[in-house]
């Protein structure tokens, strides 16, 4: 999108509000929404990626080792990895007030 | 250029959309609107109309069908009535906020319960707020001219929006009555081909109802709520090129001998031709009283109808539709919320007549007229009167 959302004017919405730009979705902060995240404890981990396949946003990187943390911008918080990790190793730890 | 011809008029009104050669028909029948959507069934199947007609299980289907053939950029036209409406509500909003040109006869009919097939305007002014224009209409000729015409305010590359004609069920759709028809080149040469700004296609791909975050939701209503005000110039461009076409000019509101009257009943849709006759019949004896139609419901003719009613001392306002609970009937509300504004306006008294086919006749009319003069010497009683209940 060229424009934040939160800038664009009545008179330049698109007719009928559609969308010319394919996978525009992508921008959508969905992190906002997280009261909570999830936590690794990496000597538990044994980077199945069973986590980065559960998870319903694209907010699980994996990193250069193979381990694995939440991207911020798309962490919603849901803790669906936490229920899911095979070994039990994340942990969902409040946001901080 | 045309011919003078006696028709159902729901058959009139199925020769109009084939004369708009519609391209696309999704439609569920539903007494009384099946007599148009069951004769453009057969032109298609006799291959008189060139157009797809689908046919659906419900309603819901039949505006979503609608609304996908509409996206791919075809002529869409639909047609319902009172259950069938409400059956397919939330859709309806879908339709105006992507912006697709249908358009659809809605054949006035009171919604269940209890269970009535006949005539009020209790079903569309349940949908007063879908977001579409909506305009009514009193007789056949009418009823014809205007779905003709619906097709080219609705494609208007200004408007873009789905159009609505109300035309009440039985009393219109199922009487026979002579109307001047016209030739398809005159149509053709009034009514050029639907040339959308965007269409379904996998060459240039577009979303058709997206997610609006909060961020967004308010200027797409915003966009919405203008493009439907400004529609008001184009319908009436729309209707003034008819004319003089036709020599049938229509306006938003229409005045049956009101000038100077001190009282004017205001009506929509087919009670207008039985006010007209109570008219003639009160100013022959002598009293100052006149007519007024409205016949365009959204965008409503805010600065029209004020100018017609300004002048009046009273206005009776015919409502077909009752607001259980509410502040008043529908059009007696809207009517005095434009009147507000004004410094020096007419009183306002409203009647609730013709509910679920309650025959209505100049009888009526001259007796409300009666009723209204009295309740105002003597003070209004009540916002509005549900006229001829017993009890």
């Amino acid at each position: 999108m060229s424009k934040p959302l939160d800038q664009i004017t009545w008179q330049e919405i698109e007719l009928g509000a559609l969308l010319r730009q394919p996978g525009s979705a992508r921008e959508y902060r969905v992190g906002d929404w997280r009261s909570q995240h999830p936590v690794w404890t990496k000597s538990r981990c044994i980077r199945c990626g069973v986590c980065w396949t559960v998870c319903p946003e694209p907010a699980i990187i994996q990193e250069p080792g193979g381990y694995f943390d939440m991207d911020p911008y798309y962490c919603k918080g849901c803790g669906t990895c936490a229920r899911e990790c095979v070994t039990g190793c994340i942990t969902m730890v409040p946001e901080e007030e | 250029m045309g011919h003078r011809k006696g028709m159902e008029v729901s058959i009139a009104v199925s020769h109009a959309v084939a004369l708009a050669r519609a391209e696309a028909i999704a439609a569920y029948p539903i007494t009384p609107q099946t007599h148009i959507v069951e004769h453009l069934s057969s032109m298609v199947a006799n291959g008189e109309l060139e157009a797809e007609f689908v046919n659906v299980e419900s309603e819901h289907s039949a505006m979503s069908a609608c609304i996908g053939m509409s996206a791919t950029g075809a002529r869409t036209y639909t047609a319902t009535s009172s259950q069938g409406l409400a059956l397919m509500h939330e859709i309806l909003f879908i339709a105006s906020a992507l912006r697709l040109p249908i358009v659809m006869t809605v054949a006035n009919r009171a919604l269940s319960g209890p269970l009535s097939i006949w005539n009020d305007h209790s079903d569309i002014m349940a949908a007063k707020d879908i977001g579409w224009i909506q305009i009514f209409v009193k007789n056949g000729q009418e009823a014809f001219d205007h779905t003709i015409m619906a097709f080219k305010i609705a494609e208007n590359s200004k408007v873009l929006l789905p159009t609505i004609i109300n035309l009440d069920g039985f009393i219109l759709t199922h009487v026979v009555e002579a109307m001047n028809f016209v030739d398809q080149a005159l149509v053709d040469k009034f009514l050029p081909p639907y040339s959308p700004r965007h269409t379904l296609d996998p060459k240039s791909p577009v979303t058709m109802g997206a997610f609006a975050m909060p961020e967004i939701y308010t200027e797409v209503k915003m966009k919405h709520q203008v493009t439907l005000m400004d529609s008001y110039q184009h319908i009436t461009a729309v209707w003034d090129e008819w004319a003089k076409l036709t020599d049938r000019a229509y306006q938003p509101v229409e005045r049956y001998k009101a000038d100077n009257a001190s009282t004017l009943f205001l009506t929509m849709g087919c009670l207008g031709e039985v006010a007209e006759i109570a008219v003639d019949e009160l100013q022959a004896a002598g009293e100052s009283v006149g007519l007024i139609e409205l016949r365009l419901w959204r965008p409503f003719p805010f600065a029209e109808l004020r100018a017609a009613l300004a002048g009046a001392n009273l206005v009776i306002i015919c409502d077909r539709a009752l607001s259980p609970g509410g502040a008043a009937p529908p059009v007696l509300a809207e009517v005095r919320s434009a009147l507000y504004a004004l410094s020096h306006r007419p009183q306002t008294l409203g009647y609730i007549i013709g509910l679920g086919g309650r025959d209505v006749s100049p009888e009526s009319f001259k007796d409300i007229y009666a009723k209204a003069r009295m309740e105002v010497a003597q003070g209004p009683s009540q916002e509005f009167y549900l006229y001829g209940v017993r009890g």
